[in-house]
């Protein structure tokens, strides 16, 4: 045992000795919370503050109360950008059962199969810079992998990225390639501590395929799908780069999302609007704050069956 | 095990499936593949139109050489390894502490403070731009490594402690108490005790910050310009405006910046996966 050599009195203060108890988590607390409240919580009640007024970040504020949000509500861009989220957030949610079925597939115990697994993961890793340029190739008319497939198969070429019906989904393709590893990874190790017993029974008793899956394995992975749910909604909204790198928001801004679009009226060179970006930034909060509200909630139930 | 094992099943099932797993891959990778094949052509072949086709020369050496030793690349990687590496150590050292707090003592508000760090991980980084650019600015510290790094490190302890405390309450809570009886100071629990059993949660957290820290691209725009402060995220983009159209150095370029997460991924996979797959197993 590690305390056995550890030397037993360190001459502290009575006062200290006796609420040590109680001071020692504040001390532990006090460099992570106050670094937390200064660059994560106090921001978060600026920016509140911050939708309630005019401002280009360099001279007075002025205070124009509900102004910023009235002005939402008839904003186009605002709206299609907010229709865009609303794709993101679904069609994201594609990367958990695609993630499981890799994660199915992969399952088995061949020669190498580590090695594809980790291989399979690759995209993940990589930053959605690249990620981005890739898909951005990918998609080029002009010489891009797709348009040869398709003309190979006798279609007429596609300009994904160029067209406004088409560009949100095909950067939510190209985000869907590392969120489905990593949902993949997140199943592959929840498959490990499925509980053989349980699956032996459960093949006795004829099930197999399809209902196996459905009745007996899917509900032993609780705990990834509630993980992979977590991360893709929060990957979802957080989306920005790859709109950044791949389209910057067009064509005519018809591939923004909020987070985006914030970005662009706060500090773009159409000006610095920091008011009505801040505004916009509070939306997408809010929105997040449904999730956060109820993995939150989650959290707490587990947390009552504890220690 | 599920689905069953592909050994109890046909011979020649078994022989497709090993024949199949290859082939998903390579489907799989197929965009990457491309990109590594891309930075090893001779630029002709792009004005002449071989895009797809095999390399006409393997012009590995030369394209890699001209992103070595004629852009700014060797910069923004030596910039995003001065801003990655100290917010690892800032960001594990502070959650380490947090984590520990929360972990092993109650306390009124212990809960609480927990699932603040939880919610403020979670909340979409929109929303703290403006505010903490202008307090980057205000600081003096726009543009420099050290506001990046300041930021990243407050914004990261909320992930990490999250994942220390929970590694923490999974411990054997007897080792504790067994020192406390022993009359064993507090923080020498924390440093003798409980720290040496940390070091795998310290080990999955050091690889998985490393690589958002390195692929971060947001805040690197927000609170930097110029390559005299900015990461290889947001170096590529200038790089590639610079190169516009070369594909072959865009392709090489890039391969160099997605490199340093892969290698630390390869090399520490175990750890990477661990921390990654915390509580998708109970």
């Amino acid at each position: 045992m590690a305390d056995t050599t550890m030397p037993q009195s360190d001459g502290a203060p009575g006062w200290i000795r006796r609420n040590r108890q109680a001071l020692a988590p504040a001390l532990f607390l006090l460099p992570g919370v106050l670094f937390f409240l200064f660059y994560v919580i106090f921001p978060i009640w600026q920016s509140f503050n911050l939708s309630f007024y005019r401002w280009d970040g360099l001279g007075e504020p002025v205070y124009v109360g509900v102004e910023n949000y009235v002005e939402l509500m008839d904003d186009r861009a605002f709206e299609v950008s907010m229709w865009n989220n609303l794709k993101w957030l679904l069609l994201y949610l594609l990367a958990i059962p695609a993630g499981l079925a890799i994660a199915l597939f992969l399952n088995q115990n061949v020669t190498g199969i580590r090695l594809y697994k980790s291989l399979f993961f690759f995209p993940f890793v990589i930053s959605q810079v690249v990620v981005g340029l890739v898909f951005s190739w990918f998609y080029d008319p002009t010489f891009g992998l797709l348009n040869q497939i398709l003309s190979f198969f006798g279609f007429g070429t596609l300009n994904v990225l160029g067209d406004p019906s088409l560009v949100t989904y095909g950067i939510i393709i190209a985000g869907l390639w590392p969120q489905t590893a990593y949902c993949m990874i997140l199943y592959l190790t929840g498959l490990n501590a499925v509980d053989p017993e349980q699956v032996e029974a459960a093949r006795l008793d004829g099930a197999k395929g399809l209902k196996m899956l459905w009745y007996v394995i899917v509900p032993q992975l609780r705990p990834a799908t509630f993980i992979a749910f977590v991360v893709t909604i929060i990957g979802a909204l957080r989306s920005f780069d790859l709109i950044s790198i791949m389209t910057n928001g067009g064509p005519f801004g018809s591939s923004r999302v909020l987070s985006f679009y914030m970005f662009e009226k706060a500090l773009s060179e159409y000006g610095f609007r920091m008011g009505y970006g801040a505004a916009i930034a509070v939306v997408l909060f809010l929105i997040m704050l449904l999730f956060i509200a109820y993995f939150l909630w989650s959290m707490y139930q587990e947390e009552k069956g504890g220690r | 095990m599920f689905p069953r094992p592909i050994q109890k099943s046909s011979p020649a099932w078994a022989a497709t499936y090993q024949a199949l797993v290859p082939m998903a891959l390579i489907l799989w990778l197929l965009p990457l593949i491309a990109v590594a094949v891309f930075s090893v052509k001779p630029d002709v072949d792009f004005t002449t139109g071989n895009y797809w086709g095999w390399p006409s020369a393997f012009k590995g050496f030369e394209n890699y050489g001209k992103v070595f030793f004629a852009s700014d690349m060797p910069r923004y990687l030596w910039n995003s390894v001065l801003i990655t590496v100290p917010t690892v150590i800032g960001a594990v050292a502070l959650s380490c502490m947090a984590g520990f707090a929360l972990g092993v003592y109650k306390f009124r508000g212990n809960l609480l403070l927990f699932f603040m760090f939880v919610a403020g991980n979670f909340v979409p980084f929109q929303i703290l731009m403006v505010p903490v650019r202008d307090l980057t600015l205000d600081l003096g510290l726009y543009n420099t490594k050290t506001g990046l790094v300041l930021f990243h490190v407050a914004f990261q302890t909320g992930f990490c402690t999250l994942f220390m405390r929970n590694f923490i309450r999974a411990l054997p809570f007897e080792l504790i108490e067994a020192a406390r009886v022993e009359g064993v100071a507090e923080w020498r629990i924390f440093w003798f005790v409980v720290l040496p059993l940390m070091k795998p949660a310290i080990a999955a957290l050091s690889v998985l910050i490393f690589t958002f820290i390195w692929n971060d691209y947001f805040w690197a725009v927000v609170l930097t310009q110029g390559a005299e402060s900015q990461p290889v995220t947001a170096g590529i983009t200038s790089f590639n405006a610079q190169y516009r159209a070369a594909y072959h150095l865009m392709s090489a370029g890039s391969i160099v910046a997605a490199l340093p997460p892969v290698a630390m991924f390869f090399l520490m996979q175990r750890h990477f996966i661990a921390g990654l797959t915390l509580g998708a197993v109970k």
